[in-house]
């Protein structure tokens, strides 16, 4: 199977465990809308409106680095940390089992 | 006063296919757009990127769909006020009175709404306070530098503007201090030069790994307080705070109309794309309905529907018949 578990962290604190497929070419920002997260993703996944904006509480060790587009927003978040990447840009990947996430949108 | 039957905010791909489905029904369409040129998007951000998911083209890139659009529609003459936000919106006997914030005043019969992502607006830091110091001290933007002439600012932001402006503000303010999360910049490397340069020199202040944290004042600024990131904090005199976070999409001045809006989009019938304002009809990326798919030939098809409704709107007491391109034809006007 080419599931893994994602924890996610919502604005209420509320933390759930989910089952994420990897085979599907999801992004975090597609699972997290599937799985009904308050994410507005307004931009479509282009990097430009950081609604899908994310804090990774575990796991940033099996992330890719963002790429220019995400550095930019990033670097523009007036709430953003080192731990702080786009959901859009962070596709689902085997490597990503057991990570966890906490929504950061919001604190804007 | 521009006369139109149908007004178009929005002048992205799916704006402009809405003049040509407007057009077949003889429905004259003015478009407004804040970006300075047409195509949303499709110009502003990807004008050289493929898009494969148009149908009969295998691959086209943005621009030149935009550029074929823009032929499409030549045959209806469209008129446009670019590099304009539509600010306000009149309900009138007849229809609508709309207004930009150039000035420019449009009368119409229908308003279309087809503006993808929204504004572009400044991003705000997360201060409660803000708000009721906007254009008491704190400012999203520099229009004009010399009210910064001698005054005490502090500018916030890792960009290339809070770069930019803090060389330029510290050639004519009191004092500038620069405030910014991290410890380097990603804007241009020669300007992130000079500010350190500046700040070495003594004539900025420059705050590296710091936030905002609160403002005060009365009735006018008065002081920021930030904080570091090993928890410090100062409290400093400010005339003036610039945050410079970048610009996010926002809904814009259409969040105040009267629509119903869930989650930044507004809400639609699918039978004709029209809003709960009788009269204005929302389309492509800025609607959402059960089932919203969030791409450009959904747009199109929205569009097609729209115009067949608005006509009945324009037109109450005409008839409408409906007829295919391939048998007659397109009757420019």
């Amino acid at each position: 199977m080419s599931d893994i578990k994602i924890k996610v962290q919502d604005y209420s604190g509320d933390v759930q465990e989910l089952e994420a497929p990897t085979d599907m070419g999801l992004s975090l920002m597609e699972f997290l809308k599937a799985n009904e997260y308050p994410v507005l993703a307004t931009c479509g996944g282009m990097a430009l409106c950081a609604t899908c904006h994310v804090k990774v509480e575990e796991g940033m060790d099996s992330l890719n680095d963002p790429g220019d587009q995400e550095m930019d927003q990033l670097d523009l978040l007036p709430n953003a940390e080192f731990n702080s990447r786009l959901a859009c840009q962070l596709r689902l990947h085997p490597d990503m089992d057991g990570m966890m996430v906490r929504l950061a949108a919001d604190e804007e | 006063m521009i006369q139109t039957d149908i007004c178009i905010i929005g002048a992205g791909p799916v704006g402009l296919f809405a003049v040509f489905e407007a057009g077949l029904l003889k429905l004259r369409c003015h478009l407004v757009d804040a970006l300075p040129q047409v195509g949303g998007q499709l110009s502003e951000i990807y004008p050289q990127k493929p898009i494969y998911d148009i149908p009969g083209y295998p691959e086209v890139k943005a621009q030149e769909l935009v550029d074929n659009l823009m032929d499409q529609i030549k045959p209806f003459n469209p008129t446009f006020s670019l590099g304009e936000r539509l600010d306000k919106v009149e309900k009138t006997a007849t229809g609508f009175e709309l207004r930009t914030s150039d000035g420019t005043e449009i009368d119409c019969k229908v308003v279309v709404i087809a503006g993808g992502l929204g504004c572009f607006e400044p991003r705000k830091p997360p201060l409660k306070e803000i708000a009721e110091f906007e254009g008491k001290g704190v400012s999203y933007m520099v229009k004009d530098p010399e009210l910064f002439r001698d005054k005490n600012v502090i500018l916030a932001g890792g960009g290339d503007s809070a770069l930019d402006w803090t060389i330029e503000l510290s050639k004519i303010a009191k004092k500038i201090t620069l405030v910014h999360r991290n410890e380097t910049f990603r804007g241009a490397p020669d300007s992130a030069d000079k500010v350190f340069e500046l700040a070495k020199e003594g004539k900025i202040n420059l705050l590296l790994k710091s936030n905002l944290e609160s403002i005060s004042g009365n009735g006018k600024l008065n002081s920021v307080k930030i904080k570091g990131a090993d928890k410090s904090e100062m409290e400093l005199e400010a005339d003036y705070l610039i945050p410079l976070f970048g610009l996010s999409p926002k809904l814009g001045p259409i969040a105040d109309w009267g629509l119903s809006i869930h989650k930044n989009q507004i809400e639609v019938n699918t039978t004709d794309y029209s809003t709960n304002v009788p009269g204005i009809y929302a389309i492509g990326d800025i609607n959402t309905y059960p089932g919203k798919l969030k791409l450009i030939l959904c747009g199109f098809h929205e569009a097609a529907l729209m115009a067949q409704s608005a006509f009945k709107h324009v037109y109450p007491d005409k008839h409408l018949s409906f007829k295919y391109t391939t048998v007659n034809g397109i009757e420019s006007f």
